[in-house]
């Protein structure tokens, strides 16, 4: 069963220092060599000898609290602590005299007095730091009286007044400070590791204890619940519930995050099969160690009662559903689908991949498309989140891949946010960006809205471009106009690096009058002071590292702003070493994966067009069918296609379009006009509603595969449970194609990989044994680059030279008027993931029960708006119902919300406006107008009344 | 699909195509048509009546010869 080497979890003390000279010494007399800088506490650990340690941990830095892991060093007077005392040459280290075991148990005896002796009955029984030392030290007896403590409720005397009640506020991890060491472990934490500096040690001296924010809950706090602190805690202070319930784990299971495009590694840590707690690992390359709070504590819609587990059809959506047998549900799919090929052609059906999905499963699919439905008609959500970036950056640069690894944020020195919102969306990259910040890289934000980032503890961006929603083109052209005209381009890194002819046509482009910052401020409301100060740090700061999300793919011109940011890239030679680079945040778990995989309608795996015949080749020969080389429709296309009678069937794996897709109304009018629609999901989500056969599916804990994270990271998921619905879902896609008489034979997803790797160059070094061993890679890996590849374009661009495209601001169709005044822009919070189908599962419900709408004080004031009032937000598509927020984090002029829930369903309102070269849907546009109301619109009661009558099983037969 | 939707959808490429490189508008938009549009849309775009194409910019009208005719007619709709 285990089929992969676990890594050393061991604890070395202190963080590891990389870079410095050699620097040996000896300990114990062991002769040790680390790096310059490191401290004895570590070297020691690396020579296999543990010092006892209490308030060191290898993720933080020392702090030299505890006292517990003193040492003696030669020709020094007292007993260093030897978590702060870094190693010199030559030292001659003792770490266990007659001297230091004295005075640690002295310290441990200490420790111990003020200390509930409840062991046995302690849910860190078994996993806790104290009670390891206290047997390390050899403490026998404690001589102090039980006098005056934190951990009695009462004393002789009557009430403890310094005894303080455990806080179960959060939902996933308690707080008893009556087992507090006051080590302070779970404050820097949250400080160094998280960087939100939510808890305190409140008190001095005996006094002292840890505090979230003003003696506030933790979950009234700051406090994100990224369980950092917890994972801190060497007591039982704060603790996983789970683990309370449960107990502690005994094995471990590799495996990642099925949530955000950051990919977490985690080890699931279980009880036989029974998951105990997901802890990230400290060897993944994309977190190092560290979550977030979905990560880490949102796995329990896995075993969520509505999930459904078996097969179900019906003949009309009106039906109830009736549960049926896996063989049943797939003869009748196969049947249905090869009807409507007969009837109306082979481009009558067609599928859509899921971002959710891991590799295998989504080349599967696109195969089951390609090799035996006999056309190109796949799609993925991809469409609708950076559809735009493989286009605009495979224009530029030759490949639609991010350029950097996560680690190169560490060299950043200004960073450039644009349409994103890390700390909500990705937070585990924010975390690591806030590292950075507070370590002196400085920070340009351009959004519409002030997002957490713009300032937060001890970050604070050097400029907050709050542009119009829909003028990114202008702002970002603005800011090359300045780059180029005040002459700070990088001209040596263009001329031996870029297309001259291009550039020159470029420069001319941008230099024109029209684009100067003082010519676009009225439209895009940047003040052009701000917009020039901005654009000269980023072109003379140092390393220039661009990171961008939906809210520069999701808009008429969202091609264009991402040929934008590449010419400002290029422009200012920042790209192709660490620390620099034009890197999208992909928002789901394996968007990059699925778009990887083939998913697009144009596009073989590997991202060769369908008309490219070599490419065609290799899959005909290898499949044995022939391929069409006319590229396939997309969603939005099948949609029409299907309410124009032509497209009557689809496969839709793990998405749930009637909630995440635009214009509510046209995709439900699509849905409708199809014979038989097919749902493989984990619930009867929106979509289903207008589903004819529902596959169950299985989550990421129940399945082998791979995930691509954003920095094009290849990342095993590992199978941690047995799939609770019978199959695991390329199983599904497996048994679907053989029974539309395709001869398929898989026994595992690493013979997909093998395939895949087979077929597609930039994978061709990629199989489930490397990953095993390095644990992850970045493609492209090849034989150039075995280990895979961290920073792309270094000596050259994918497509040889960089090429400058003009970027010419065109409004979009979208525009405010006087029945319309005010523009709607949209995003995702922290705890809620997506369509929120997984996360409103979960307790994470708690932090999010519902979308509200941000609107700023002046605009609500106007139209009679308070705080909390049910408001009616109509565009020209449609009406919805919320609650409204006031805040000034919106300019005047524009609203904001969110999209988790589908009793809102914002998507309502939003147009079926899109991108002008790849259809991505302009969601961060929308003309609306907001007043008063008191409930839920028309449309959304429909919707809901709707949802509820096509969710009706029929009980089983007996 | 709806001919104001085919029409907006080819006038939008054009409007990106216009401004980067005028000369080449033409071929630059008839390739990204066949590139990324599937033959059902672009046999629909061919078949626009006289008066609906008179709506198109002009980069798209010079690019209706260049582009690849589908294969097969699309299934009726
Ligand atoms: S859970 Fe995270 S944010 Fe909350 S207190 Fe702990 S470290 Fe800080
Ligand atoms: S809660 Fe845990 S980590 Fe924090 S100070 Fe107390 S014992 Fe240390
Ligand atoms: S949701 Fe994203 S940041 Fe959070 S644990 Fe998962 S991969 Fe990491
Ligand atoms: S571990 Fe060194 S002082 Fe606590």
């Amino acid at each position: 069963m285990k089929d992969f080497v676990i890594p050393d979890r061991r604890d070395m003390g202190t963080p590891e220092v990389r870079g410095g000279p050699p620097v040996t010494l000896s300990i114990d007399g062991f002769s040790v060599t680390v790096p310059e800088g490191t401290s004895i506490l570590r070297a020691a650990a690396e020579a296999g000898i543990p010092i006892p340690k209490l308030c060191a941990t290898d993720s933080l830095a020392a702090f030299g609290s505890c006292r517990l892991c003193l040492v003696e060093v030669e020709g020094r007077a007292g007993t260093p602590a030897s978590c702060t005392t870094p190693v010199a040459p030559g030292m001659v280290v003792r770490t266990q005299t007659e001297r230091l075991k004295r005075l640690r148990r002295g310290v441990m005896e200490l420790y111990i007095s003020d200390h509930p002796l409840d062991c046995l009955t302690c849910a860190a029984n078994g996993d806790c730091e104290l009670q390891d030392m206290a047997g390390a030290v050899g403490l026998r007896e404690v001589r102090f009286e039980a006098g005056a403590n934190h951990f009695a409720r009462r004393t002789a005397e009557g009430p403890n007044p310094r005894w303080r009640p455990r806080d179960d506020s959060n939902p996933y991890f308690v707080y008893d400070p009556s087992k507090c060491i006051v080590c302070s472990r779970c404050v820097r934490a949250c400080e160094e590791v998280q960087g939100t500096f939510a808890l305190t040690i409140a008190g001095r001296g005996w006094d002292s204890r840890v505090s979230p924010g003003m003696d506030e809950t933790f979950f009234g706090s700051e406090c994100v619940s990224c369980g950092a602190c917890v994972q801190a805690c060497p007591t039982a202070t704060l603790i996983e519930t789970s683990v309370i319930a449960i107990g502690t784990p005994d094995r471990v299971v590799k495996t990642t995050c099925a949530y955000c495009g950051v990919g977490c590694s985690f080890d699931a840590e279980l009880r036989g099969d029974e998951l105990v707690r997901m802890v990230p690992s400290k060897e993944g390359k994309a977190n190092r160690g560290h979550s977030c709070v979905k990560g880490r504590f949102a796995w329990g819609y896995a075993t969520h009662r509505e999930r459904i587990l078996k097969p179900m059809i019906r003949a009309r959506i009106t039906d109830p559903w009736r549960e049926v047998s896996w063989d049943e549900a797939i003869a009748h799919t196969a049947r249905r689908f090869r009807e409507i090929q007969a009837a109306h052609g082979a481009g009558a059906i067609g599928g859509i991949t899921s971002s959710r999905c891991t590799n295998e499963e989504t080349y599967l699919v696109q195969k089951l498309i390609r090799g035996v439905f006999g056309n190109n008609n796949v799609d993925t959500c991809a469409r609708v989140c950076h559809s735009p970036t493989g286009y605009g950056l495979k224009q530029t640069f030759g490949t639609s891949a991010g350029t950097q690894d996560f680690d190169s944020v560490e060299q950043a020195d200004v960073v450039v946010i644009i349409g994103a919102n890390p700390t909500d969306g990705h937070p585990v990259f924010a975390a690591r960006l806030k590292k950075r910040l507070r370590g002196g890289a400085r920070l340009i934000v351009i959004d519409p809205r002030r997002i957490d980032l713009v300032r937060t503890p001890h970050v604070q961006a050097a400029h907050h471009l709050a542009l119009r929603p829909g003028t990114n083109v202008a702002v970002l052209t603005a800011m090359a106009h300045v780059i180029v005209t005040e002459g700070l381009f990088d001209e040596g890194f263009i001329r031996t690096r870029c297309d001259t002819a291009a550039f020159d046509d470029y420069a001319e482009f941008v230099a024109d009058p029209r684009h100067a910052p003082e010519a676009t401020e009225a439209l895009t409301g940047v003040p052009a002071a701000d917009l020039r100060a901005a654009a000269r740090l980023y072109a003379t700061g140092g390393n220039g590292a661009i990171y961008y999300g939906l809210g520069v793919t999701e808009h008429s011109q969202g091609s264009t702003t991402v040929m934008a940011i590449a010419n400002l890239a290029m422009l200012t030679g920042n790209i192709g070493r660490p620390g620099v680079g034009v890197n999208p945040l992909r928002g789901q778990n394996n968007v990059q994966g699925a778009c990887d995989m083939g998913s697009f309608p144009h596009e073989l795996p590997g991202y060769r067009h369908i008309s490219d015949d070599a490419a065609r080749a290799v899959y005909e020969s290898l499949w044995g069918v022939p391929i069409s080389p006319e590229p396939g429709l997309r969603i939005p296309n099948m949609l029409d296609a299907a309410a124009a009678g032509s497209f009557r069937g689809i496969y839709i794996q793990g998405e749930d379009i009637l909630q995440s897709d635009p214009d509510t109304a046209h995709v439900a009018a699509g849905l409708r006009a199809m014979d038989c629609v097919v749902v493989h999901d984990l619930f009867l989500n929106e979509t289903a509603s207008y589903a004819h056969v529902f596959l169950p599916g299985s989550t990421f804990l129940e399945k082998d595969g791979t995930f691509t994270n954003a920095e094009r990271r290849i990342n095993r998921v590992r199978r941690v449970m047995a799939p609770r619905n019978g199959l695991a879902d390329w199983e599904v896609t497996l048994r679907l194609a053989q029974a539309m008489g395709a001869d398929w034979s898989y026994a595992h997803p690493s013979e997909i990989m093998a395939e895949i790797a087979a077929t597609t160059p930039s994978f061709a070094g990629v199989s489930y044994e490397l990953l095993d061993r390095l644990g992850s890679v970045q493609w492209p890996c090849t034989a150039a680059a075995p280990a895979g590849t961290p920073v792309m374009h270094i000596d050259g661009f994918v497509r040889g030279k960089g090429r400058f495209i003009r970027t010419e601001y065109v409004p979009t169709d979208e525009r405010t008027g006087p029945r319309f005044p005010l523009l709607l822009t949209t995003g995702r919070i922290l705890t809620q993931y997506n369509v929120g189908a997984q996360t409103r599962r979960t307790e994470n419900r708690r932090w999010h029960d519902e979308d509200v709408l941000e609107i700023h004080p002046h605009d609500a004031e106007t139209r009679g708006i308070h705080d909390g009032d049910w408001v009616r937000l109509a565009s020209r598509k449609g009406a919805i119902s919320l609650r409204a927020r006031l805040t000034d984090r919106v300019a005047p002029g524009v609203v904001y919300t969110t999209f988790h829930h589908p009793g809102t369903a914002a998507n309502i309102v939003t147009t079926d406006y899109s991108d002008w070269a790849t259809n991505c849907p302009e969601y961060k546009v929308t003309a609306v107008q907001v007043s008063p109301s008191n409930g839920p619109t028309e449309s959304q009661r429909d919707l809901a009344g709707q949802a509820a009558a096509a969710r009706r099983i029929l009980p089983a037969a007996e | 699909m709806s001919p104001d939707r085919i029409i907006r959808m080819a006038n939008q490429i054009a409007t990106f195509f216009e401004t980067a490189s005028p000369a080449e508008a033409a071929e630059d938009v008839a390739r990204h048509i066949n590139d990324f549009w599937e033959p059902r849309m672009r046999a629909q775009l061919l078949a626009l009546p006289p008066a609906s194409a008179a709506a198109l910019r002009p980069a798209v009208r010079a690019a209706l010869p260049l582009l690849r005719p589908p294969a097969r007619p699309a299934p009726a709709a």
